[in-house]
């Protein structure tokens, strides 16, 4: 794919502001709900809000840094790339444990897992 | 307003509302429902940054594959409005002013950052393309690729460790 | 010969190591001959000290072992000074010590082995601190002696363990000689703080430049501590309890040695005496109240040993009034023929009690003249030496202090005659009572009687020759010309207090008379008791004032209401109220609360994870808010 329009700028205070957004959303869901499932898939909320910040960041180096390097700014997004191959490992083991847990308990009820009390 | 900035706007704004609903909804299966809406809106982001491996990725992993699980998992429990469990009101409250305040803080932090700095979006975007970001990849990381796919394996392993009937 | 004055003390702590170390497995003989030779040793080595120390022209020696103490600017030496009145003490000390020791042998032969040992070590024990004492160069060395003769009287008051009477005099004796310490260590400290050291030498060249208040409070200090130790008022009532223990160790430490260091240590810094004269005021009144005091109990008392506690008391005091009113020379004369004579008593009072089986009633006794021949004639002339009787010892050595006396204050005169009066006629009273008249005691004691050993006869004639002939090292002036051979070999000690002092001269008729009187009135004294007892003992119940002397003036008692009685309350509201109350409700209360707050913070662990992130989410919060507060 080539390009989709000419180069246009947004100030990077607005995906600042975006992510942290998304991410004290995905903080505020992993308070309230008590659906481990839930809990989990606000996790991944917050991981994607942190992608966005990070591809963001990496377009805003790559434009500073373009003259002396052309490849400036490609870490950003291979990190994000490696955050997506952990996120997909954590997800199935996760899983996996939460269908453990409803095999022994019959329910994902996070207050179930008090047994760390003692 | 530009193209740009009015794409933007438009989606953040159902970014945000979507990871609202996320949280908010009783039924488990709606709340998959609106953070698939919320990957694909931020794939949304990614193109406009012409990050265009990452969108495409982005969408056929998270979107496709994780959620996809997810959706089994709560079909596989039955999960529904009914049987999910009501937290105690203050715990909820807490937990709300909690990411709040989290908000506000970091919002604080960050707002006098000296950032002035502009980002480039589409047209100039070299690194976006998946050209450059395996040559890249395959040039200087190679070595966490390689590990990422033992993490894959013992992913594998785990999961079927840990799902087995005993 | 003098260098090897280190050999002196070192012979009995050999001694006391081997006793002591060994004493389950030497055998009794062997115990007594290593006891008795280490001080034999020791009194040959100081004999040939002395011959040296008696050429003219002998100067001070001053032998440094090793430093002591050494920080700053303190610098005290482990250090022997060889000196005339060392060289004096020394011969007492271990000339009386070794026939202490012979005597020792036969006395204590009942003892088992192991106890037996540890007699003999606790003696040598006793010995080597003495000379440590009176050797040391500097008053740190002094006080190290000082207390080592404080340990070894406890140890050997409190010999026979097993009663606890016993060891509750040797306690007593042990708590009032510290008393006295602190006094001691304070002007130890006063002197180190003011002159900047503690060797004599550098002390007294100081001295006379310093003012008269401070010295005034460092020698009244330093007396506190004789006080303790010499057995005066206030401190004195240590001693008769002391006659718990055996009686060669009363006549050791407590008549001929311990008791006098307090005269060692004022004769010693006589300099600082003479510069301060209330103390010396302070000194001499104490003397001779506490001569007066004790020789008015001494009327009235019926154990042998209790009545020669209190002459030892008594002959203390007289001592010290001789160090009040300048006559130093005088009051080490007296310690000098009081250790013969008084050592002489107690061996003889010790002969007499084990003869009776361990009876120590005076009211018992009597007509022992037949039996124990020559415990009777060294116990008659001893008795003629303590009154003062022209020609014995104590004629010279009391008449020197009592021309000193009366020539500083006539007052001071008259009550120390009537002291000595009151000495002859108690010291007649009990000779009479023991050996005069007829036996008193049971029938099958008296078939036992008999002389005591050649180990206990022997150092009784040896001491009897002392108390006899001692007299002539003394000589006064309006006798002889230039016959006080003592005071001629004690002229360097005392040099510098002689040239401050104002001469008394006193014309020699006035001195004659003085002598007159004081024998005069000692002979009536002796006489009349003399008679008196021999032909009626006194044994009715005493009322009104001899009642009051039999019980020492209550002062045991006033002591007991109005120290140890408070005290002991003292202690017990400590222990109750302040210990089990305060300290020990706030130790306990610091492990209550702890365990209080251990159980509230573990409510967080509730095992909700929910609750756990929340509360890593307002960490997440608090750490950002401080970072951005803090820029």
């Amino acid at each position: 794919m080539g390009r989709l329009g000419g180069a246009a700028f947004m100030p990077i205070n607005y995906y600042i502001f975006l992510a942290i957004a998304l991410f004290c959303i995905g903080v505020a869901g992993v308070l309230t709900r008590r659906n481990a499932i839930i809990i989990f898939m606000c996790v991944e909320l917050m991981l994607n809000a942190v992608n966005l910040l990070l591809v963001a960041f990496s377009k805003m180096h790559h434009l500073a840094l373009k003259a002396t390097n052309p490849n400036a700014g490609i870490d950003g997004q291979l990190f994000v790339f490696f955050i997506m191959v952990v996120a997909a490992a954590e997800v199935s083991v996760g899983l996996a444990i939460i269908a453990m847990l409803y095999r022994n308990t019959h329910s994902v009820d996070v207050n179930f897992l008090n047994r760390l009390k003692h | 307003m530009g193209t740009t900035q009015f794409l933007f706007w438009f989606l953040s704004i159902i970014a945000i509302f979507s990871a609202i609903m996320v949280v908010v909804s009783k039924n488990p299966v709606h709340s998959v429902l609106w953070l698939i809406i919320v990957f694909f809106t931020i794939s949304g982001h990614y193109i406009l940054l012409n990050a265009q491996f990452l969108a495409i990725v982005n969408l056929i992993v998270y979107a496709g594959a994780i959620m996809v699980l997810f959706l089994f998992v709560i079909m596989l429990m039955n999960l529904n409005a009914d049987t999910e469990p009501q937290k105690n009101k203050w715990l909820k409250m807490a937990g709300v002013i909690g990411g709040g305040a989290l908000l506000l803080v970091l919002v604080a932090a960050l707002k006098d950052a000296d950032l002035k700095n502009q980002l480039a979006e589409t047209g100039e975007g070299d690194i976006g393309l998946i050209r450059n970001l395996g040559i890249a990849l395959f040039n200087d990381y190679v070595v966490p690729f390689e590990i990422s796919s033992i993490l894959f394996l013992s992913a594998m392993v785990g999961a079927v460790v840990i799902g087995k009937r005993e | 010969m003098s260098k090897f004055v280190y050999l002196v003390p070192l012979f009995p702590l050999i001694g006391f190591l081997i006793n002591g170390l060994f004493r389950k497995k030497l055998s009794k003989s062997l115990t007594g001959v290593i006891g008795c030779g280490a001080i034999l040793a020791s009194f040959v080595v100081s004999l040939l000290i002395f011959l040296e120390a008696r050429a003219p022209g002998f100067e001070p020696v001053i032998i440094s072992l090793f430093d002591f103490i050494h920080t700053g600017t303190i610098d005290i030496a482990f250090a022997f000074q060889v000196d005339q009145l060392s060289v004096l003490f020394l011969l007492i000390i271990t000339g009386v010590g070794f026939l202490i020791h012979v005597y020792s042998t036969s006395y204590m032969h009942e003892e088992t082995g192991e106890h037996f040992a540890r007699y003999f070590s606790y003696l040598n024990l006793f010995v080597f601190s003495m000379l440590l004492l009176v050797l040391g160069a500097n008053y740190v060395i002094l006080f190290i002696g000082w207390e080592g003769v404080g340990l070894c009287s406890y140890l050997l008051i409190g010999y026979w363990f097993k009663n606890i009477d016993y060891g509750y005099a040797a306690r007593k004796a042990f708590v009032m000689n510290r008393i006295g310490d602190l006094g001691f260590l304070i002007a130890l400290f006063w002197m180190l703080s003011q002159f900047g050291s503690v060797n004599f030498g550098e002390v007294f060249a100081k001295a006379p430049g310093t003012s008269v208040g401070v010295l005034t409070g460092i020698t009244l200090l330093l007396f506190v501590g004789a006080t303790g130790k010499s057995a005066q008022i206030p401190l004195y009532t240590w001693l008769p309890d002391a006659m718990a223990g055996p009686t060669p160790v009363s006549a050791l430490i407590h008549a001929a040695t311990m008791v006098t260091a307090g005269i060692y240590m004022i004769a010693r810094s006589n300099i600082l005496y003479t510069l301060a004269p209330v103390t010396q005021s302070v000194v001499a009144i104490t003397g001779l109240a506490t001569a007066i005091l004790a020789a008015t109990i001494a009327l009235k008392q019926n154990d042998i040993k209790k009545v020669l506690a209190y002459s030892t008391v008594s002959q203390l005091g007289y001592m010290f009034l001789g160090l009040g009113v300048g006559a130093y020379t005088g009051a080490v004369f007296h310690v000098m023929t009081h250790a013969f004579f008084k050592a002489l008593l107690f061996l003889g009072a010790g002969s007499v009690i084990h003869a009776l089986h361990n009876e120590q009633d005076i009211r018992k006794m009597g007509g022992l003249k037949k039996y124990l021949p020559i415990t009777h004639i060294t116990f008659l002339l001893a008795c003629l030496a303590i009154a003062g009787i022209p020609p014995f010892s104590g004629f010279f050595s009391k008449d020197e202090i009592l021309a000193a006396a009366y020539a500083k204050n006539p007052l001071y005169y008259v009550i120390g005659v009537a002291g000595a009066m009151m000495t002859a006629f108690y010291m007649f009273r009990l000779y009479a009572s023991a050996f005069l008249g007829n036996f008193r005691g049971a029938k099958e004691q008296e078939h036992h009687l008999h002389e005591s050993p050649a180990a206990i006869t022997i150092p009784l004639i040896i001491l009897a020759i002392g108390a006899v002939a001692g007299g002539f090292l003394g000589i006064p002036e309006v006798m002889a010309r230039d016959s006080h051979w003592l005071e001629r070999f004690l002229a360097p000690v005392f040099s510098d207090s002689t040239k401050l002092a104002t001469a008394h001269t006193t014309p020699a008729s006035t001195e004659w008379m003085l002598m007159g009187v004081s024998v005069f009135l000692a002979l009536v004294a002796s006489v009349y008791a003399w008679t008196r007892f021999s032909k009626k003992p006194d044994l009715a119940e005493p009322h009104g004032l001899g009642k009051v002397l039999q019980n020492k003036w209550y002062v045991d008692e006033l002591y007991d209401g109005l120290i140890v009685k408070p005290l002991n309350a003292f202690a017990k509201f400590l222990n109750n109220v302040v210990e089990k109350s305060i300290i020990d409700w706030m130790v306990n209360g610091v492990g209550k609360a702890v365990q209080y707050g251990s159980r509230q913070v573990r409510l967080l662990q509730s095992g909700q994870v929910g609750a756990y992130v929340l509360m890593m989410v307002v960490g997440m919060v608090i750490l950002f808010l401080v970072q951005l507060l803090r820029k």
